[in-house]
Parts: structure tokens; C-alpha cells; sequence
């Protein structure tokens, strides 16, 4: 091990693997609101009477979880470039090779997978909210929106919060897969780094580092969103 | 003639309800003055929730009417029945008709004084000052408003539907609906709960009072109707009611409870 390479400036690695770290927390937190928002889609559609859509979700969410991640970011990734190479050349003529935008490609196949898990604990959240505090709600003279954003909402994020957490965690560490596409996060640096200096151990381990270093710090930050969200709740 | 609808606080003509093949009620009519206290009783699974439930239309009567204050709720004909006719007016009329479960159902991420605003500030749209004076009011009046800060959870049986009741005067209502407030709780906590009750009813609030305490109905409500087989079996005062019952079903239900 060389820890000399461990140093900041032009002879060190450590600015790029900085630069890698920020880099798989933007894509991280983008891929997670992207999930997010598909897995809140989701888990209505589940919830609703029609039973097209509730086929759709579960045909959705059953394809994502029997498939392997890193299959789920090849599908995206190529055929993402095939459907945009499809639209240059039907509607603007262009018939150059074009990629899609790697930390697009990069949250919508993090983004994909993570929304799959995250329906699931949304559902689970929502069903966990007691009927009657909803048929209280409509008795008082509550709208839809004022039910949903007033007793809904607030609720289904408490219940939601330790799922969600996990969904983090694992969302966190699978974007070290999309370095297959060439977006260079903590797991690309790492490789770069190693390969340019014959230390593949030491870059790997500053990887692990780093992976552990975010991943005990957002636990610690879940656990205090818990113990606020959940003030007054089962304190009985 | 006066539609006595128009001057009546309530009224519900010829409530009609089915859940799939079972016919819960065959049309219940039920009108109550300003001041009434009317009970409903009868056997478990006689439809008397059901029929609380058509009033404010969390269950859409597949029949009849219902008219608050002089004001019908607009159904229109959906492909399989009548349905809301306007969620707007509906919404209305709801906050005019205060509703106490027989499960408290409090929001248990709120607080009980944030319980007790939540509607007139969300629903009403008042003034927080002039709410939050009132809900404190009306906490103390219900024997509650040390507890203001504390959740639901931390509460017991009686000190939650105190605050559901809490909840529903705040809203300021012309018609109070209870449907067994009192079934779900431990026996040494009913007392508090009907007094409360008692109360209201001594205040000249207008109640209807879903219930299995005979004592309450004979008691406190100038009227009471018996519901068998989805139909109001015998509607009286509670001294004759009680006293000197018409039918049969009557007669035998009484003696099973009394
Ligand atoms: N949502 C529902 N779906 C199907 N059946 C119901 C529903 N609500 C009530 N019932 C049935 O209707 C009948 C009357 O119920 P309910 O009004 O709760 O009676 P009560 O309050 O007098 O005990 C019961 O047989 C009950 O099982
Ligand atoms: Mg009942």
C-alpha cells in the first residue's frame, strides 16, 4: 500500500476520489427522488379499484425484482440509446451514433429499481393508517387534497421512513454498478485510479471507505427522522 | 303545507341501503327538531351505524334523502345507483354535522389540541387565534385541557373520545351524530364519557345517539327509535318506550339488555 497517492493535488488521488464521492451522492439522491416519485405512483396504482392498473404495477414491480440490477442498467442504458438514435434520425435526420447523458442514464437506472422497493413500502404505509382516521377526516368536511396532504401524507411518511431508509441504503450502494457505464463515481474512480497506478488494494479500500462513511452517516440521519417523525406515537 | 324539512335540523326520509345481497335498511325516515335528543337502539347488526353512516353520506344511501338545516344533499343517478351529486355542497353539510366514533378515531400525528382545531382551521378556514381559544374552551369543558400537548396514544379510552367530542363541537355543528361513543371503552370509563353527554343534551345541542346504554336513552333523549330487520320497529318517547313497549321484537329486545 502506497499512501503517498493519498494525498490532495496534482500527485495525489484524493481530489478524484472526492470528486467520485459527490458524484455517487448527486446521482444517489437523484435516483432516489426519481424512486420515489415511480414508487408513489406505483404503490396508488396498487391501491386503486382499476384493475388495469393494478396489473400494470405488479407486472412493473415483479419484472424489476426478478431481474438483476446490472441487467436492469444494460436494458436502460441500450435501449434508451436505441430509442434516441431512433428519434434523431426519424425526426431530425441525424444519423451520427449518440449516448444518452450518462448521470440521466445513471438516476433512471438506479431510479427504476429503487421505485420498484419504495411502492411496496408505500403501500404497506398507507394500509397501516387506521380507516377511521380517514372516514374522521371526510366526516369533518375535508377534501380529497385536504385528506391526502393533511392526515395522509404526514402519516404514510412516518410509516414509510425505516423502508424508505433501507431503500436508501441500497440505492446508495447500487450506484456503484452504472461505473459499467462509464460515470465516474466512487466505484469508476477507484477503477480508474488503480489502474493508472498498480494499486488497485488501496483504491479499492478509500472506495470502501467512502461507501461506509456515507452509508453510516445517512443511518445515523434516518434514525433521527424516525425519532422525530414518530414523536408522541408509541411512546404509550 | 310547510315542508317540514325546510324547518327541521335534520331530516332523513326514507334511508334505503344495500351491501350486495344484503338489504340493511328497507327505508328509515328520521326527523330531528332543533334540541332533540333522538337514540337509536336495537340488536348488533340491525344497520343503526349504517343508518348514522347514510346521514353524512360516508356510506351513499342507494335511497331516500337527507336534508340539514333546510338544505338537501344533491344526489345524481351513477350506472349502478345515486351517487354524491356535489362534493362541494356535501363537504358543507358535513362540517354541519358533527360525528363521534365508536373507535374515537383521533389523528394520532396530531396532538389533541391540534385534533380539536385541525377542522375549522383546514376545513372552516377561521381565524388560528379565535380556533385555538375556543378548541382550549372546549377542552376544559370536556374535562381535557391539561392534556392539550399530549398525543392520542397517551391517552386512555375516555380521555379520547372526550377530545373526539372536543373535536366535533369545535366545528361548531347544528346536528351532533354518535355511534356507540362509549361501546369501546373499559366499564369504569363510560361515566365519563355520558356525562359529557348529558351535557351536551342539558345545553340543547340536537343529538342523535346511536347506543346500548338503556339509561342514557331513557334518561337524556326525548325520543327513541328501535331498528329490527332494517326498519324502525317502534319510534316513541322513552317513557313509553321503555315503559310500555308496542311490539314484540321490542318487548324481547328489551329484556335481553335491560
Ligand atoms: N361496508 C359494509 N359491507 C358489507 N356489509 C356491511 C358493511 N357495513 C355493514 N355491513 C353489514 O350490515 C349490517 C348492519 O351493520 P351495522 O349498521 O354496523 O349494524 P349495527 O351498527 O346496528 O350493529 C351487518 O350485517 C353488517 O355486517
Ligand atoms: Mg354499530
Amino acid at each position: 500500500m502506497n499512501i503517498s497517492l493519498l494525498t490532495w493535488g496534482p500527485d495525489g488521488w484524493l481530489d478524484q476520489m472526492a470528486m467520485g464521492a459527490l458524484m455517487t451522492i448527486a446521482v444517489a439522491l437523484a435516483a432516489y427522488a426519481l424512486g420515489i416519485v415511480i414508487g408513489s405512483g406505483l404503490a396508488a396504482m396498487k391501491l386503486s379499484r382499476s384493475l388495469i392498473l393494478k396489473g400494470i404495477a405488479e407486472v412493473y414491480t415483479t419484472v424489476i425484482r426478478g431481474i438483476p440490477e446490472l441487467l436492469v442498467i444494460y436494458l436502460v442504458f441500450f435501449g434508451g440509446g436505441a430509442a434516441l438514435r431512433a428519434i434523431a434520425s426519424g425526426m431530425f435526420g441525424y444519423e451520427g451514433y449518440i449516448d444518452p447523458p450518462l448521470f440521466v442514464t445513471g438516476m433512471v437506472c438506479i431510479g427504476v429499481s429503487a421505485g420498484a422497493y419504495s411502492a411496496e413500502v408505500i403501500r404497506g404505509a398507507v394500509q397501516a393508517i387506521p380507516k377511521g382516521q380517514i372516514e374522521a377526516a371526510i366526516a369533518v368536511g375535508m377534501s380529497k387534497a385536504q385528506r391526502f396532504w393533511r392526515i395522509l401524507v404526514p402519516q404514510v411518511a412516518r410509516f414509510a421512513l425505516p423502508g424508505l431508509g433501507n431503500v436508501w441504503q441500497f440505492t446508495l450502494k447500487d450506484t456503484s454498478l452504472i461505473s459499467v457505464i462509464g460515470l465516474v463515481e466512487i466505484m469508476r474512480q477507484a477503477a480508474i485510479a488503480a489502474g493508472s497506478t498498480r494499486e488497485p488494494f488501496t483504491f479499492y479500500l478509500v472506495a470502501a471507505i467512502l461507501y461506509l462513511g456515507l452509508t453510516s452517516f445517512s443511518n445515523r440521519g434516518f434514525n433521527w427522522a424516525e425519532t422525530w417523525a414518530n414523536k408522541g406515537v408509541r411512546r404509550a | 303545507m310547510i315542508d317540514p324539512a325546510a324547518t327541521a335540523a335534520l331530516v332523513a326520509e326514507d334511508i334505503k341501503k344495500r351491501f350486495g345481497s344484503l338489504e340493511v335498511l328497507k327505508g328509515i325516515s328520521l326527523t330531528a327538531e332543533r334540541e332533540d335528543v333522538i337514540s337509536i337502539i336495537g340488536a348488533s347488526g340491525s344497520g343503526k351505524s349504517t343508518f348514522l353512516r347514510c346521514i353524512n353520506f360516508l356510506e351513499t344511501p342507494d335511497g331516500g334523502r337527507v336534508v340539514v338545516g333546510g338544505e338537501e344533499i344533491q344526489i345524481k343517478q351513477g350506472r349502478s345507483g345515486p351517487v354524491i351529486g356535489d362534493q362541494g355542497q356535501l363537504s358543507r353539510i358535513r362540517a354541519k354535522l358533527g360525528m363521534v366514533f365508536q373507535s374515537f378515531n383521533l389523528w394520532s400525528h396530531m396532538t389533541v389540541l391540534q385534533n380539536v382545531m385541525e377542522g375549522p382551521l383546514t376545513v372552516l378556514r377561521q381565524p388560528k387565534a379565535e380556533v385555538r381559544d375556543r378548541a382550549m374552551d372546549l377542552l376544559a369543558k370536556v374535562g381535557i385541557a391539561e392534556k392539550h400537548d399530549a398525543y392520542p396514544v397517551e391517552l386512555s379510552g375516555g380521555q379520547q373520545q372526550r377530545v373526539a367530542i372536543a373535536r366535533a363541537l369545535c366545528m361548531q355543528p347544528q346536528v351532533l351524530l354518535f355511534d356507540e361513543p362509549t361501546s369501546a371503552l373499559d366499564p369504569e370509563l363510560v361515566g365519563e364519557v355520558l356525562r359529557v353527554m348529558r351535557d351536551l343534551a342539558a345545553e340543547g345541542r340536537t343529538m342523535i345517539v346511536v347506543t346500548h346504554e338503556m339509561g342514557f336513552a331513557r334518561e337524556v333523549s326525548n325520543r327513541v327509535m328501535f331498528l329490527a330487520d332494517g326498519l324502525v320497529a317502534e319510534e316513541d318517547t322513552p317513557a313509553e318506550l321503555f315503559g310500555n313497549p308496542k311490539t314484540e321484537r321490542c318487548r324481547r329486545f328489551l329484556a335481553s339488555v335491560l
